[in-house]
């Protein structure tokens, strides 16, 4: 009986889990993640498929407006020099509707990324149609991609660390775990975390 | 309670302000500190979104540079002024950055004279307190509550007033 009653748990545990991974829409881990088009800052067009020696990517949506992501933007910064020559580059999204966050428009992205010397590029995602496939709701909100012959697959989801106010006092930096773990051919430890973000904005 | 009566503490000085009204050696009135902001770590905000009475408690995550945010707060403000006799409370969770609580914060509920009950949640581990607060949060401002006893409702999502409303009504009947 008692056996019985600890399966219903079970049951209910697994069921509420695959619920809670199943509404946000998007990719789990394990996914293929889309390539995409999209008009980085010098105009020019950047797809993942560029990057013909990348071992993966650290997709971040992204924005100049919401103070979560001006608080990483450093961190993003520091992210890209640590792994983009150890073939995992930053590639940054910016996925809000320009028309109602006008400070995150093509302009404000290049100003943005020229003050803080992004080492990366920082992509508008013209018409919002990249982030809904990936799942994003907010930014910063990160996804890191390993490429593998079937595509790029979603390995890691979620926050770049545990502490958006401070960087010196972060205890787990969640991303870069993620990315180590990859170099080393390990399985990553934490796959998902959460992150407080601002909602992306749509019309 | 405490802090309408500093509020309107705040705007009775604020009518005597007049410089010239002010005879000399008196000491002006420190208007920036009329009130204190209660500030909570996830620990201590927990039992506030938590309560077990027979209210129906709307709980709204917010923050002043949060423009969607903004933009449903009077709706909130206006659940409470119209349920309150229900036995609805509005709590009003603010997530804006210490160091804006005297610069952003405090000014913004000063010159709207918020009614509903602030609070300000400090804490940095999100990965710990967003799936706490609820499973299918993804950390998305603004976010909102709506619980009484056991029935409790999570939405990441913002509000016109006729669907809080709605919301509201279906924790009454």
């Amino acid at each position: 009986m008692k056996s019985l009653r600890v399966l219903a748990v079970l049951i209910c545990f697994v069921s509420l889990t695959a619920f809670t991974i199943t509404t946000d829409g998007g990719y789990d881990i394990g996914d293929v993640a889309t390539d995409f088009s999209l008009e980085n800052i010098d105009g020019k067009k950047v797809s993942l498929a560029d990057y013909k020696t990348a071992k993966g990517f650290i997709v971040i949506f992204t924005c100049n407006t919401c103070p979560y992501a001006v608080a990483y933007e450093d961190r993003i910064v520091d992210l890209d020099k640590k792994y983009a020559s150890k073939g995992y580059p930053v590639i940054a999204i910016m996925p809000n509707d320009t028309d109602v966050k006008p400070g995150d428009n093509m302009q404000a992205m290049k100003a943005r990324a020229k003050a803080k010397g992004f080492t990366f590029p920082y992509l508008m995602d013209e018409g919002q149609k990249v982030y809904p496939q990936y799942g994003a709701t907010k930014t910063p909100h990160v996804y890191i991609l390993e490429k593998s012959t079937e595509g790029n697959i979603v390995k890691y989801i979620g926050a770049i660390d545990d502490n958006y106010k401070d960087a010196a006092a972060v205890k787990t930096k969640y991303a870069e775990n993620a990315v180590d773990a990859l170099l080393a051919g390990k399985e990553i430890e934490q796959k998902t975390t959460r992150a407080i973000g601002c909602s992306i904005k749509t019309k | 309670m405490k802090r309408l009566l500093l509020i309107i503490l705040f705007i009775s000085f604020s009518c005597k302000e007049s410089p010239k009204e002010v005879p000399e050696g008196t000491v002006q009135p420190e208007i920036a500190s009329t009130f204190d902001l209660e500030i909570y770590n996830y620990d201590g905000l927990k039992p506030l979104i938590n309560k077990t009475d027979d209210k129906v408690h709307v709980v709204n995550f917010w923050a002043t540079w949060c423009a969607p945010c903004i933009k449903e707060l009077p709706h909130f403000e206006k659940v409470k002024a119209e349920y309150e006799a229900k036995d609805v409370e509005v709590l009003l969770v603010s997530l804006d950055f210490p160091r804006q609580y005297e610069t952003k914060l405090k000014p913004f509920i000063e010159e709207n004279q918020i009614q509903s009950e602030i609070v300000c949640f400090d804490d940095v581990d999100q990965n710990r307190w967003i799936p706490a607060i609820d499973s299918t949060w993804s950390g998305a401002l603004p976010a909102t509550i709506i619980y009484k006893g056991n029935k409790r409702q999570f939405y990441e999502k913002s509000f016109t007033y006729e669907e809080l409303e709605k919301e509201v009504q279906q924790f009454l009947n």
